[in-house]
């Protein structure tokens, strides 16, 4: 395993000895050291490393990772795991504001709650909170999961489009245009399989799922005069 | 859906990034033994956040009273003309004995309980160059244009103690680079305000308030939104009350951190994009616009550190147990 002290190397050598690593490196675990709330941490990965940040994280750590496997052994900030394509992003504590913003891809696991604006604009990405999540998340969420065991803020799924919300406790309020849906057999099966991989012991028939209502994003000759 | 992608993002970056604009930072200290070390912990915080706001800084410090006697402290670009011979020119005016400790271009001028108002009217004509900073019992603020580590080192913030404080790193958007537009804003004796954000109807709030006898010096946002809450308070509101009101009155994104005598709170507006985490252990309640701030405290690793909810007023007090209350919508 490779020890790195951020404090002493600094964010850039971090990241860049990171980046070095190939598909076939023999070097797949890592663990960075002296986080203290600094920002980019073990951003614009692309390989199948394991790493864990010792600390809680500040701005965007884990952005835009492919593959990689990154554990934050704290809290993070606000950005973390933004526009995530693939891998899987562990957070033991809270996330910060705009979790997992625009995710094409991945998972992404919070242990704790979940700030505001949790998971928007997702384009595929899964996120799994044990907790709760606050206001307006997954606004205009176009595709993937949000799978909340606790409790959603405010305007939930606001203007959303294909994207799945389980909750498992009460929504504060729904976004426009986002619904209550029936929970199917098919559904029951993706929220187990997204349990099992984030390692949370919930019984799936306990949530309840919500999703795009479909009246905003489809054109209605109606409303031609609007625009 | 391809073609609303572009809106998305726009509506992503424009409306729901805090744009790294200020940084504020606050410590309000439950263990007395930590007091001689408050400006110490307050100056690491503050120069952590420069990234955040690297054109001017300041900080309010509460630093105890002294019976029968109040502070005014006054700042000039030309100390050595305007500070010359100060005390007994405004000991003259109040008719007692006022004496003066001068830090670069602050000075803390210590007068007779009751005489701040006659004090302050007269500054003008014993020099044009003075500028009231604060007024009250226990609060000085300082504050210039400069790095975060220039300013503090400037007034040596250091070695300064006190019961708690509040600072604030600023780049500025809505107003010029000034040593009157640096927070923080004396609100009112003893009172201040570190803002991070923007007031998008400070303007009309400006006239609203001008008209009913406010008086505010500069065309900076956050001074309205500390002249509002004197307004708020000076009508019979609680400070908890007026920070309640200011969530229905002030249009914009905003953090404040208010300080007062006592104590200190924390409000954030109901979409809460600028930042902020708390911290809280047996021997202090820190504030930071970024965990960063918080990282060199003693005891973080285990104290308990949360994100404050939008639209609700936290509040600590040496006087009375904190209190939290949700704005109901």
């Amino acid at each position: 395993m490779q020890t790195i002290d951020l404090s002493e190397l600094g964010l850039r050598e971090v990241n860049k000895m990171l980046h070095a690593q190939a598909a076939d490196t023999n070097q797949t675990s890592w663990t960075i050291e002296n986080a203290k709330g600094s920002h980019a941490i073990a951003c614009g990965l692309d390989a199948p490393i394991e790493v864990t940040v010792k600390g809680s994280t500040g701005y965007y750590c884990g952005g835009m990772n492919q593959q990689a496997t990154i554990n934050i052994d704290g809290s993070a900030g606000p950005g973390t795991g933004e526009n995530i394509m693939s891998g899987k992003i562990v957070i033991e504590g809270d996330a910060s504001q705009y979790l997992g913003a625009t995710g094409h891809g991945g998972l992404i696991v919070v242990k704790g709650n979940a700030s505001s604006r949790c998971g928007i604009s997702m384009k595929g990405v899964n996120i799994v909170v044990q907790g709760n999540i606050g206001h307006m998340s997954a606004f205009m969420g176009q595709s993937g999961n949000l799978v909340v065991c606790g409790d959603a803020g405010e305007a939930l799924g606001d203007s959303c489009y294909e994207a799945r919300f389980f909750v498992r406790g009460s929504v504060k309020s729904l976004g426009a245009d986002c619904e209550k849906k029936e929970m199917r057999p098919e559904h029951i099966e993706i929220l187990q399989g997204l349990l099992d991989e984030a390692g949370f012991d919930a019984d799936p028939s306990e949530f309840t799922r919500y999703g795009s209502a479909r009246t905003l994003y489809n054109f209605d000759v109606d409303n031609a005069g609007a625009y | 859906m391809l073609a609303l992608d572009s809106t998305t993002a726009a509506l992503a970056e424009v409306f729901f990034r805090d744009l790294n604009m200020c940084g504020i930072v606050g410590l309000f200290l439950k263990d007395k033994s930590l007091e001689p070390r408050l400006g110490e912990m307050l100056t690491s915080m503050l120069i952590t956040m420069t990234d955040r706001g690297p054109d001017s800084a300041g900080i309010a410090i509460y630093s105890g009273e002294t019976a029968g006697r109040t502070k005014l402290v006054v700042q000039s670009d030309t100390p050595d003309t305007a500070f010359h011979g100060l005390e007994t020119k405004i000991g003259k005016v109040v008719g007692g004995t006022v004496s003066m400790k001068v830090s670069s271009t602050h000075a803390v001028l210590t007068l007779p309980a009751g005489t701040t108002a006659a004090a302050r009217a007269a500054l003008p004509e014993i020099d044009a160059s003075l500028r009231v900073m604060s007024r009250g019992d226990s609060l000085e603020i300082y504050k210039e244009v400069g790095l975060p580590k220039d300013v503090a080192a400037q007034f040596g913030i250091s070695a300064m103690s006190g019961s708690h404080g509040i600072g604030h790193t600023r780049m500025a958007t809505e107003s010029a680079v000034t040593t009157m537009g640096a927070h923080p804003f004396n609100t009112g004796d003893d009172q201040c305000l570190v803002h991070n954000g923007s007031l998008s109807n400070h303007n009309s709030l400006r006239r609203k308030l001008r008209r009913d006898g406010v008086h505010i010096e500069t065309e900076n946002d956050t001074e309205v939104g500390a002249a509002y809450l004197t307004w708020q308070m000076q009508k019979g509101a609680t400070l908890g009350e007026a920070l309640t009101s200011s969530l229905d009155d002030l249009d914009g994104f905003f953090t404040f951190v208010v300080g007062t005598k006592d104590g200190f709170g924390v409000v954030r507006d109901p979409i809460a994009c600028k930042p902020a985490v708390m911290a809280e252990t047996d021997q202090y309640v820190a504030f930071g616009s970024e965990y960063r701030a918080l990282v060199d405290l003693p005891g973080i690793e285990n104290a308990r550190v949360w994100e404050p909810e939008p639209a609700t007023v936290y509040f600590w007090s040496h006087d009375s147990a904190p209190t939290s209350s949700e704005k109901a919508a």
